[in-house]
């Protein structure tokens, strides 16, 4: 028996990896935010990064919250009809013109052609396909769109003339003119992201996880019992830290990886700090990761 | 007061006594810091242990304080390392008390002024206080590099049953000397960059740049420092474990040499990273690593070779299982060259497996990934050193009986299931996908969490035991006062 503890331990581990429910039932709260909004940020200076280095942006507009599955579904159901993306087997490709490739170390091509926008048979998806329409997953219309290539933020934007923020645009938003580490200011607590281990109402650690909050959840509103702060940026921005990474737009000399802002809610709250960076090939899709756009 | 200048003269004037007071400083440390991150932040913890000790925790100086925990830590390993060096090798006395006189105060410096700049507020006497701590532990060093001179006549080796040159200079002692003098130049290699970065606090964890194609020769340098600091002390308990051991014959005599080949090619491929070799600078650490992982591979074989000859000396034709059974009899002699061999699994197989991988796997994933994989890695490498530490310690407890096989197994077990179960959390990505992975992730926490918690807490239990010996008049504490560990090695 002694010898067999080992192996029925393992065995064990394994088992309870085979139990989760990616349709686990989701509260449903209206949290009064449009995703249709777009807040100013003006020209100027600002901090950026971690040792807070004089940098400075133009001026531009940015989404207040991410783009939403219903968004992005109602994107692919237009851009389809156009000839903007197209099916190829389980997945919604779309033309991207390439990028100069430098034969850097550990640089990968990236040539222009038909590249990945979303899967569709990854059972983490929330935007659903049934042969004719893309629609949002029941209970996810107003939560952020994931499981969405860089290619696919990349082309979101661009299909309705807007862009992807650049690390710096992104960090300004996020940031505005002073030196905090969060949207809303100095410190962290639970009730101010959707972060690991955050316990807000769409968790469950014991099981699924954590999972999306809808955009614009952290906003000072009390949802049942559970009473969220006020985390709205300077300049007006929801979600800026936690609940999803967000792609930027910054293609850069001799790699092909691009950057990530914000944190998600798989990460502890030291990757919620708007200075913190993470990258991804664009080919890349993940339930943590979305994205917003800029004008 | 003759009670507690006994006392301090044991804590402070023995071997043992100065490992139990380094081993007593890093336990409490690892109890306090522990409880800042994991499963103990998920719980609220951190938020009480922060009020109630008021540290001072900003935001972007997260990684700031980060690497100087480390280095506290680092220097008190240093100086267990330090201890055990001069009490297992010969020298003069005036070198041995002068090293220890000169380390002893440095890492207990550094430890102590450097978390409480770090964590409780920017005083910057206590910075000071912290880079003092640092400077006395390199002039160590340095005292200790000459005091292992190995050209001298009066160190040379005798015994034919050592490793040692026609000349007679005992190699292995060459070995430890060329381990302490890379061990010095890999510091100093660290100490600019880090003097460069560590001004203001605008310092950055390696994990945290290692994708961007363009790094500055300071951030290489930085790279290379943590990566052969740990290196050498790995190297170092290597050798270590050898004296205690009492490492000889033929395997002694091939493992010596490439043991030093092995050193200084690694350093030369570590510093090679700060200079314009860059771009084979890893083919030269490959080349170093190589030789040195041999040599701890003799040292295995050699040492599960003797405990199975040992253990079956009055059996004439002995069996696999009687042969196996002798070789698992005594943890504490076991237990040194079986984390060793475990390491290939946790951190060298791991790092090979990624470097041969990188691009087609590691690379697709995003960064955090990758930094989750890094950073297990060495923590991993770290603890197994920590356990072979604890191992020794245990035998030099003259731990016996029931005790010795609770106390050695205890750390074997649990140590190890924790370090398969973070390597397991590393490598997690290939074999499960983020939305289905939190029920694994659980399972692992749980089995990491519970092994770590109860190795501290057998830890906990050694050190007040010894807390309590320490009130008796002829405690355990009077006998070890004067013994050494050369005169313990194994016969």
């Amino acid at each position: 028996m002694k010898r067999c503890l080992p192996i029925l331990v393992l065995l064990a581990v394994l088992l309870t990896a085979c139990s989760v429910d990616l349709n686990a039932s989701l509260p449903a709260f209206e949290t009064g935010v449009s995703p249709e909004a777009w807040a100013s940020v003006p020209a100027g200076e600002f901090y950026f990064g971690q040792f807070a280095e004089a940098a400075s942006t133009g001026a531009y507009e940015v989404m207040v919250t991410n783009v939403t599955t219903a968004q992005y579904a109602a994107f692919l159901n237009d851009a389809l009809a156009g000839g903007y993306v197209k099916l190829d087997g389980d997945r919604v490709v779309g033309y991207y013109p390439g990028d100069e490739f430098r034969g850097v170390k550990h640089e990968e091509r990236i040539d222009g052609g038909d590249w990945i926008f979303v899967p569709l048979d990854d059972p983490a998806q929330r935007v659903k396909y049934d042969g004719a329409t893309f629609t949002a997953q029941e209970g996810y219309a107003h939560h952020p769109m994931t499981m969405v290539s860089w290619f696919g933020a990349w082309g979101y934007c661009g299909y309705y003339g807007y862009r992807l923020p650049t690390e710096a645009e992104w960090e300004k938003a996020g940031r505005g003119t002073d030196t905090r580490p969060f949207p809303w200011g100095e410190n962290i607590r639970r009730n101010n992201a959707n972060f690991y281990a955050s316990r807000d109402p769409f968790e469950d650690m014991g099981s699924f996880g954590s999972r999306t909050t809808p955009v614009g959840f952290y906003n000072g509103k009390t949802y049942g019992d559970y009473a969220t702060l006020d985390s709205v940026s300077p300049y007006g921005l929801y979600d800026m830290a936690g609940n999803v990474w967000q792609w930027t737009g910054d293609v850069y000399e001799g790699m092909h990886y691009r950057f990530m802002r914000g944190g998600s809610k798989d990460t502890y709250e030291m990757d919620l700090r708007l200075w913190v960076r993470n990258n991804a090939t664009p080919t890349y899709a993940s339930p943590g990761v979305g994205f917003r756009c800029v004008r | 007061m003759r009670f507690i200048k006994a006392r301090l003269g044991y804590l402070f004037g023995s071997t043992k006594g100065l490992i139990l007071v380094a081993i007593a400083m890093i336990a409490v440390v690892t109890a306090v810091w522990g409880m800042l991150s994991g499963p103990l932040a998920e719980l609220g913890v951190r938020e009480v242990v922060v009020r109630l000790l008021g540290m001072d925790l900003v935001q972007a100086e997260r990684e700031g304080r980060i690497i100087i925990l480390y280095h506290s830590i680092a220097m008190a390993v240093i100086a267990i390392e330090t201890y055990m060096v001069t009490g297992l090798l010969a020298m003069k006395p005036f070198y041995k008390t002068a090293v220890r006189a000169l380390i002893t105060p440095g890492y207990i410096l550094a430890m102590v002024f450097g978390l409480l700049f770090a964590y409780f507020g920017h005083n910057w006497a206590f910075h000071g206080l912290y880079i003092a701590g640092l400077t006395l532990v390199f002039f160590a060093g340095v005292l200790l590099v000459i005091a292992l001179w190995p050209w001298n006549r009066e160190y040379h080796q005798v015994d034919p049953a050592y490793a040692r040159t026609r000349g007679g200079v005992d190699v292995e002692r060459v070995a430890f000397f060329a381990t302490a003098l890379t061990t010095v130049i890999s510091a100093m290699f660290g100490a600019v960059p880090g003097s460069f970065f560590g001004n203001g606090f605008q310092t950055f964890l390696a994990e945290n740049i290692i994708r961007l194609p363009e790094k500055s020769t300071m951030q290489y340098a930085i790279i290379g420092h943590l990566h052969i600091m740990l290196a050498l002390i790995a190297i170092m308990i290597t050798l270590i474990v050898g004296r205690w051991l009492n490492f000889k014959g033929i395997l002694h005599k091939i493992a010596m040499p490439l043991m030093i080949l092995g050193t200084i090619v690694l350093n030369l491929g570590v510093w090679g990273v700060a200079t314009p070799l860059e771009p084979i600078a890893h083919m030269i650490i490959y080349v170093g690593a190589t030789p040195s992982m041999v040599a701890a591979l003799l040292l295995l074989i050699w040492s599960w070779g003797k405990l199975m000859r040992d253990g079956t000396a009055g059996i004439s034709r002995p069996s696999l299982g009687q042969k196996l059974s002798a070789l698992v009899r005594d943890p504490l002699k076991f237990g040194p060259t079986w984390q060793m061999l475990f390491m290939n699994f946790t951190t060298s197989g791991l790092g090979i497996f990624m470097a041969v991988k990188l691009d087609e796997i590691f690379r697709v994933w995003p960064a955090r990934e990758e930094r989750i994989e890094l950073t297990g890695h060495w923590h991993v490498l770290s603890a197994i050193i920590a356990t072979i530490i604890l191992l020794y310690y245990g035998d030099m407890l003259g731990l016996k009986g029931r005790l010795r096989q609770l106390y050695g197994w205890a750390i074997i077990i649990l140590s190890d299931i924790a370090f398969a179960g973070v390597t397991l959390f590393e490598m997690k990505r290939l074999f499960i996908s983020e939305a289905v992975q939190q029920p694994l992730v659980n399972a692992l926490m749980i089995a990491m969490d519970f092994a770590l918690a109860m190795l501290l807490v057998v830890l906990a239990i050694v050190m007040v035991w010894r807390l309590a010996d320490l009130f008796r008049g002829r405690g355990r504490w009077t006998e070890e006062l004067n013994h050494e560990l050369a005169q313990e090695v194994s016969k």
